[in-house]
């Protein structure tokens, strides 16, 4: 291959955060002359540097789509912000061949007062487009935004969903040869997001090289061929999209299995000192199932929960979360009016399902503790656990088909219509 | 309607290197050049803007003025004894209302303009000047409207134009140098010290009183204190032959000229520290 399109070498960025006074970034006038005044007289500022990228190289040929993903902090928007151009790097080198498209959020630049048509050719012009560029492709943003009934209104009239579509449309016609986007896609519906993953992907057919911020890992697992794994400001890994993913997942979180305790550590989250979530168990209490858990079979999770004082009511939640980054669903003891107590010391709770409806794979819990006021602790490490293949039961009527969750039900025969008394009651948990 | 898009050219003409900030930077003319249409699309969107949320509209622009010259010709020049000479005061007043407005908006509104673009700072590139430039853009476009209230005194009066007015955009540039390099300059100090935005009216309250041109006919020989004042001062002078273009007298060159220095010099002033500080915006804003 000839000459890459984006040449990352040795990138840093530092931060200096000062402890005292200061709080915000900009200073006022007084404080600058009266700290040159008294800086003779105490001792300096305790000032923290923070690295929020080290030395982060890679290569992108032309052509490519690679998604940056890493957890909050890792330094991702940090890198997007120096590719483009709106910060400088404190070290390191950056080379972009070919014309640079940055989309950082949907929007920027629109004015509420103008109309949609105005806003159309302003925010083109902010991208990088010029004014003929935007006219010959004014339909087409009409027409991919669905507007065009309100294009002489105000978009502050605009419903949300008008507003970030054509947001959406104006970006999406921009034609650059590196694209470089930022979590844009988690706006409007489910339709919409649909259709703006595929003009990214048409983007990316028609060989543009693109670069994805996302914390979707289903974006960037259809987007994307390859990825970067970013972790607190350095690069961990680089390569095709697959490993990158797999070992991002891997990473992210703990295994739990065989019914054992999984400690959480305390120091990667910051709970309220009153209580806090200090271990998890996820099990199986059938005998045969030997601590695994089987798609539609029980199952239950443990929460051990350490409090400094009674906490009444407090409200426990656990989400399932697939190994895409999608919420599968939520249970939460506030929803099933269960009023728990903490009292001070261990308290443990059991979450039991009857019937676990995922199929086989790997996923997550996330956990989640309150009290009527405030959150006291959220788990963003959250603990991995496995749904193994179908235990043997022939008498059910269960299949493996696609999908994340599973499915039990009973075919029946009827000989005339069927009754509406025979629909089941159980509670569903619910979709979140 | 999803037609795949055009395939991009083969050999990228762009390259673009990103280092890290090299300090004292000189204004990359090329690249603001390069923008040029944005920076008439950001002038474009804040005088629609702002007639859009008025309801007076464009009257606005000419409404400022003539509000001041009245209470100018009832206070100064009926009470204070102030005169214009030769020419009507509420003429000779208005000829410089105007060009103070000008220069008083562009510097208040390009001061304020690169905190109000926090939203545009944080998400995008484009060359930073942009913002204070187009600032003082919308201000002369408030001017230009403001001159046809001049015009319609003029006649009124039968007060014809002299043939000097073929200077007047000479006095103008001047004005609009020294405007725009005093704004850019608040407007980087402003980023960085939010004191400034008390600081920028305070300033230009002050800065008509000491601009004497703008109210009264200067007297033929001032003390030297106050004469060296007036050759500092880059308004004074531009803002007499603005008048003096417009409604005939003598026009000041040799203050014009030195007055047209300094306006440099302040541009040059203002791009410079707004060009060293303008790499930290998105950190700082």
């Amino acid at each position: 291959m000839g000459e890459p399109a984006i040449r990352v070498e040795g990138l840093s960025k530092q931060y200096r955060i000062t402890h005292g006074v200061e709080r915000a970034r900009y200073r006022t006038l007084r404080e600058t002359l009266v700290s040159t005044v008294t800086a003779p007289f105490r001792k300096r500022a305790t000032t923290e540097e923070f690295w929020a990228l080290k030395d982060v190289s890679f290569e992108v040929q032309p052509g490519e789509v690679v998604g940056i993903i890493g957890r909050n902090g890792a330094g991702k928007s940090t890198l997007l912000k120096i590719l483009s151009r709106i910060t400088k790097p404190t070290a390191g080198r950056v080379e972009l061949n070919g014309r640079v498209g940055s989309l950082l959020e949907v929007g920027t630049g629109f004015h509420p007062e103008l109309t949609g048509r105005e806003n159309v050719y302003l925010n083109g012009s902010i991208l990088g487009m010029s004014r003929a560029e935007v006219k010959k492709k004014f339909d087409e943003i009409v027409a991919f935004a669905e507007v065009e009934k309100f294009l002489d209104t105000p978009v502050k009239r605009y419903s949300s969903g008008m507003y970030v579509r054509l947001a959406f449309a104006v970006a999406a016609h921009l034609e650059p040869e590196i694209l470089i986007v930022d979590e844009v896609l988690a706006v409007g519906d489910a339709g919409f997001q649909k259709k703006c993953l595929g003009k990214m992907s048409d983007l990316a057919v028609s060989g543009r090289t693109i670069l994805f911020v996302s914390h979707q890992m289903s974006a960037v697992q259809a987007l994307c061929s390859h990825a970067v794994h970013m972790d607190r400001g350095l690069v961990k890994d680089f390569g095709p999209r697959e490993r990158i993913i797999a070992a991002y997942l891997a990473s992210a979180g703990r295994t739990a299995t065989g019914g054992e305790w999984v400690e959480l550590e305390r120091g990667s989250r910051s709970p309220l000192d009153r209580a806090w979530i200090e271990g998890v168990r996820i099990g199986c209490d059938q005998p045969e199932a030997g601590g695994q858990l089987y798609p539609n079979c029980p199952a239950f999770f443990d929460l051990r929960v350490r409090a400094r004082q009674e906490v009444k009511p407090a409200y426990l939640a656990v989400s399932f979360i697939d190994r895409f980054d999608n919420r599968l669903f939520a249970v939460n003891s506030n929803r099933c009016r269960s009023h728990l107590a903490l009292q001070p010391g261990e308290n443990v709770f059991r979450f039991r399902v009857d019937q676990l409806h995922l199929n086989p794979g790997s996923f997550t819990v996330g956990l989640w503790l309150a009290d009527d006021k405030v959150v006291l602790d959220s788990v963003n490490c959250p603990v991995q656990f496995a749904v193994s293949e179908y235990l043997p039961n022939p008498g059910d009527w269960t299949h493996a088909v696609d999908g994340h969750t599973a499915g039990f039900f009973q075919v029946r025969r009827y000989e005339s219509e069927p009754s509406d008394t025979t629909a089941g009651t159980d509670v569903e948990p619910e979709q979140s | 309607m999803n037609a795949p898009a055009a395939p991009p050219a083969h050999t990228p003409t762009h390259r673009t290197v990103i280092e890290p900030d090299r300090g004292w930077q000189l204004v990359n003319v090329r690249e603001l050049w390069k923008y040029r249409e944005l920076l008439f699309f950001l002038v474009w969107r804040d005088v629609k803007v702002r007639y859009k949320q008025a309801v007076l509209g464009v009257a606005w622009s000419v409404l400022q003025p003539a509000m001041l010259m009245v209470v100018f010709t009832v206070f100064f020049a009926r009470l204070g004894g102030l005169s214009g000479g030769d020419t009507p005061y509420p003429l000779f007043v208005l000829s410089g209302l105007i060009a103070w407005t000008f220069f008083a908006a562009a510097v208040g509104q390009a001061a304020n303009s690169v905190v109000g673009s926090e939203r545009l700072i944080t998400k995008i590139y484009f060359p930073r000047l942009g913002v204070p430039f187009a600032a003082v853009g919308a201000a002369a476009f408030d001017f230009a409207i403001a001159l046809g209230l001049l015009a319609a005194l003029m006649v009124w009066y039968g007060h014809p134009p002299s043939w000097q007015i073929v200077f007047a955009p000479l006095a103008f540039i001047v004005i609009l140098i020294a405007a725009t390099g005093l704004g850019t300059l608040l407007a980087a100090l402003t980023v960085r010290y939010r004191d400034f935005r008390y600081v920028t009216p305070f300033l230009i309250q002050v800065g008509m009183y000491v601009t004497p041109t703008v109210y009264m006919l200067v007297p033929e020989n001032p003390s030297p204190a106050l004469q060296t004042w007036m050759t500092v001062n880059p308004l004074v002078a531009p803002i007499a032959t603005f008048r003096s273009s417009i409604l005939g007298g003598p026009i000041p060159w040799l203050e014009l000229g030195i007055s047209a220095l300094l306006a440099v010099g302040l541009l040059t002033i203002g791009c410079l520290y707004f060009k060293k500080t303008e790499d930290s915006f998105a950190d700082v804003i």
